[in-house]
């Protein structure tokens, strides 16, 4: 079977379009999920359609190894992030009850 | 003797006085006698000096006088640098009228010792006594106008204080504000008068004031200014001297204690305004000085037809003075300088004389009505009176001379000095018409020995009304006999003059020559040795005339109240009009009220009737528009200022209320916003 030429060998543009998939698919979720765990979940889309970006750049653009590593970081402060957000999101279930974030509105007051 | 130190001798004249009344009035009550010697003595001393002064200044033909610069003003606009000065001048006139002021203070000290023993303010009378004796010494002695004018006003604060000094009395009070406001009147022309002087000169002193006439500097370069101002500072002396139309304060001063009277009357203040003429005399123009003789001849008549009919005994001599200063004033508007001021010092003394005189009659009746218990009976009113001569002879005898004096029979000094002021009247006409003064002038003299004889009639000679108060009356004690005394003998004619017929050839007549006259020729008096060349050739006929006239109304009053060979009652009642008009002094009170105080009173209702329509009017008036103003600005401020913040206010509320709808507290919408926003502006750059 012949690929098209497009698919023939995989580049940067290939990458850069799954990250930006996967961005578009970790916007959506935080966009319009109503869990705020399943918001967690959209912004941790979107720092690995970040790393991807990074990555990619990193192997066909002029970043050399430096992308590795700042994909490397991200994946250690994502972990973080995550801890301190979960720790959020279950103080917010303490105070209201609730993990629904239409429910969650101080800020209109 | 340096003639200088006649200047520390004149300061020393002008504040014992003054020493007398600071003592007197701060410590008076708490001095043995209340310090009525204490003021006597300071006067007497000054009256001693004064007497060396004279003697020492009329030993010599220079005068002496010192200045003090007082203020220097630098630059007052239209008059350029002022110095004013302060200062002194001895001259003859002046060094005579200290004498004859001093005397005259002396002897009524003296006599008050006796007139107001307990009285009420018997000290204080004394210290306003010393008061006015110091102002009046002011005025003598100072050689410029503007400290005249300051004395001049002091004298007019001491008479005020003095003829009010039963102020418990209302009539008492009430003639010492008409003699205060009345010499206002006349002050205002003077300080008007002086101020054209001052203006011209810049200068208050009288020789600078003269030596820049002589030069031919007039004030605004016009003979008639110089007219105007001789004849407004001339209103001075119309006010303080009690001429016509000013003389109504006069016999109302009589209210005062009696030797105030004699004091007022014969050495100060009526006194100051013929000074004052006679000081001044080089700068009035001859038509100043024929307005003053003019004035002087209305009074003089005006005067003796009044006081022929008084029958108040201090009255008739108020008049008399009247009429006698009308005399001097006469005499020196028609030139007759030395014989005006002379018959000053011989009225002083003989005027004196005669209010005391009155003052002891009136002392004694007092005693015998208080004796009788009679409170009802007028002690002044000489229709109460008559035969007093049997019981008070001392006083009767001085009286006599006084009025001898006054009439101007020979031998005594009237005679002298009212032979020379007819004698200058008539040479005055010879030269220059006007016969009516010199007419008025005769007819006067005899009326004035009729009313005097009249008066001395009346009040000593027939019979007492009341036998049994005659029996109670007494002399007066030595303390007011001895003035009397001293008095009558300076009525004789040897202290003025050796010749009884002849007052020219005395020292006071020879001492008192008349200055030069300042302005310029063509509006100056008849020069001196003219009038003097006219009245040596009517000397004898004058001297003739005035004998006759004097002896005939003499002779007169003896027919009507002595022999009764006339009935006085006849000849007033033929009379008709002409008695009740000067019984009632020609109406003169009565036309000042009806005038000038109704006038002035309905003056003050219409302008209270202005003030409270119009001026009021226009204040509410004022008050009622603003009140409106402030009412349209308020609504528009309401309606439009505030509504257009209220406006701003309420669309901003407004569209915030609209606006806040978005803030719907999600994150979530925010996200969206602000991803939104994000594509915008990166569409916006990308594109651009």
């Amino acid at each position: 079977m012949v690929l098209p030429e497009w698919l023939a060998e995989p580049g940067l543009n290939h990458f850069l379009v799954v990250g930006a998939i996967l961005f578009s698919l970790g916007l959506l979720a935080v966009i319009s999920r109503r869990n705020i765990i399943m918001v967690l979940m959209g912004i941790e889309l979107i720092l690995n359609s970040a790393n991807l970006n990074f990555v990619a750049f990193s192997r066909y653009g002029s970043l050399s190894l430096d992308g590795h590593m700042i994909a490397l970081f991200v994946i250690i402060i994502a972990a973080a992030e995550a801890a301190v957000a979960l720790a959020i999101a279950l103080n917010i279930y303490n105070r209201f009850g609730s993990v629904d974030i239409e429910q969650i509105s101080e800020l209109k007051e | 003797m340096a003639l200088e130190s006649l200047i520390q001798l004149s300061l020393a004249t002008l504040f014992l006085p003054l020493a007398g009344f600071l003592l007197l009035i701060f410590f008076g009550r708490r001095l043995p006698r209340q310090g009525d010697w204490l003021g006597t003595a300071l006067v007497g001393a000054a009256f001693l000096v004064s007497l060396f002064i004279m003697y020492t200044k009329l030993s010599t033909p220079e005068s002496v006088s010192a200045g003090w610069t007082w203020a220097v003003l630098g630059g007052i606009p239209g008059i350029g640098a002022v110095t004013i000065e302060l200062g002194i001048l001895i001259d003859n006139l002046s060094a005579v009228m200290l004498s004859v002021v001093l005397l005259i203070s002396m002897v009524v000290h003296l006599f008050s010792i006796g007139y107001l023993e307990g009285d009420v303010r018997y000290s204080r009378y004394f210290a306003y006594l010393g008061f006015f004796t110091f102002s009046m010494i002011g005025i003598v002695i100072t050689h410029n106008l503007l400290m005249m004018y300051i004395f001049w006003e002091l004298v007019g604060l001491s008479s005020y204080l003095l003829i009010g000094h039963w102020y418990e009395k209302k009539s008492a009070s009430n003639a010492a504000m008409k003699a205060f406001i009345v010499n206002r009147i006349g002050d205002a022309g003077m300080f008007i008068g002086i101020m054209i002087i001052f203006v011209q000169f810049s200068t208050f002193t009288f020789d600078a004031i003269f030596g820049a006439l002589s030069a031919g500097n007039l004030p605004f370069d016009s003979q008639a200014w110089l007219t105007a101002a001789g004849i407004l500072i001339f209103c001075g002396a119309i006010g303080k001297s009690a001429q016509f139309p000013l003389h109504v304060w006069l016999p109302d001063a009589m209210e005062g204690p009696t030797p105030v009277s004699a004091l007022i009357h014969a050495a100060t203040m009526v006194a100051a305004g013929v000074f004052m003429v006679a000081r001044l005399f080089p700068l009035f123009t001859a038509d100043a000085l024929l307005v003053i003789a003019y004035i002087g001849a209305i009074t003089a008549l005006l005067a003796a037809t009044i006081a022929i009919t008084q029958f108040d005994i201090k009255k008739v001599l108020a008049w008399s003075t009247i009429s006698q200063l009308g005399y001097m004033v006469l005499a020196l508007g028609v030139g007759a300088y030395a014989a005006g001021f002379m018959h000053l010092v011989t009225h002083a003394a003989f005027k004196a004389g005669l209010f005391l005189g009155s003052g002891a009659v009136i002392y004694a009746m007092h005693a015998a009505l208080h004796k009788q218990h009679d409170h009802e009976t007028d002690a002044q009113d000489i229709r109460n009176m008559g035969g007093l001569k049997s019981r008070m002879p001392v006083t009767y005898w001085t009286f006599l001379i006084f009025t001898l004096a006054i009439s101007g029979i020979p031998l005594t000094s009237g005679f002298l000095s009212k032979d020379e002021i007819l004698a200058g009247t008539l040479a005055f006409s010879t030269l220059n018409g006007h016969w009516l003064l010199p007419f008025i002038a005769f007819v006067v003299a005899g009326m004035t020995a009729f009313y005097m004889f009249r008066l001395l009639i009346l009040t000593f000679h027939g019979e007492h009304v009341h036998k049994e108060r005659l029996s109670l009356i007494r002399e007066v004690p030595w303390v007011m006999s001895v003035p009397l005394v001293v008095l009558a003998a300076l009525s004789v004619f040897v202290f003025y003059s050796f010749n009884p017929f002849g007052a020219s050839s005395g020292w006071l007549y020879q001492a008192l020559e008349r200055p030069a006259s300042v302005v310029p020729d063509a509006i100056a008096p008849a020069a001196w040795s003219v009038l003097y060349e006219a009245i040596s050739r009517v000397h004898s006929l004058v001297m003739i005339l005035s004998v006759v006239i004097a002896v005939a109304g003499l002779a007169l009053a003896w027919l009507v109240y002595q022999k009764r060979t006339i009935s006085a009652e006849m000849l007033a009642r033929s009379m008709g009009r002409l008695y009740h008009g000067s019984r009632n002094k020609w109406y003169f009170d009565e036309m000042y009220n009806a005038v000038f105080v109704n006038g002035t009173l309905a003056l003050t209702r219409i302008s209270n009737w202005f003030d409270t329509r119009i001026i009021d009017g226009i204040v509410n008036g004022a008050g009622t528009v603003t009140r409106g103003a402030s009412r349209i600005s308020g609504w528009i401020d309401n309606t439009f200022i505030d509504g257009l913040v209220n406006f701003l206010a309420n669309i901003t509320g407004a569209i915030g209320m609209r606006l806040r709808k978005i803030q719907t507290g999600n994150i979530q919408t925010y996200l969206v916003f602000a991803i939104f926003g994000f594509l915008i502006i990166t569409i916006v750059l990308l594109t651009l």
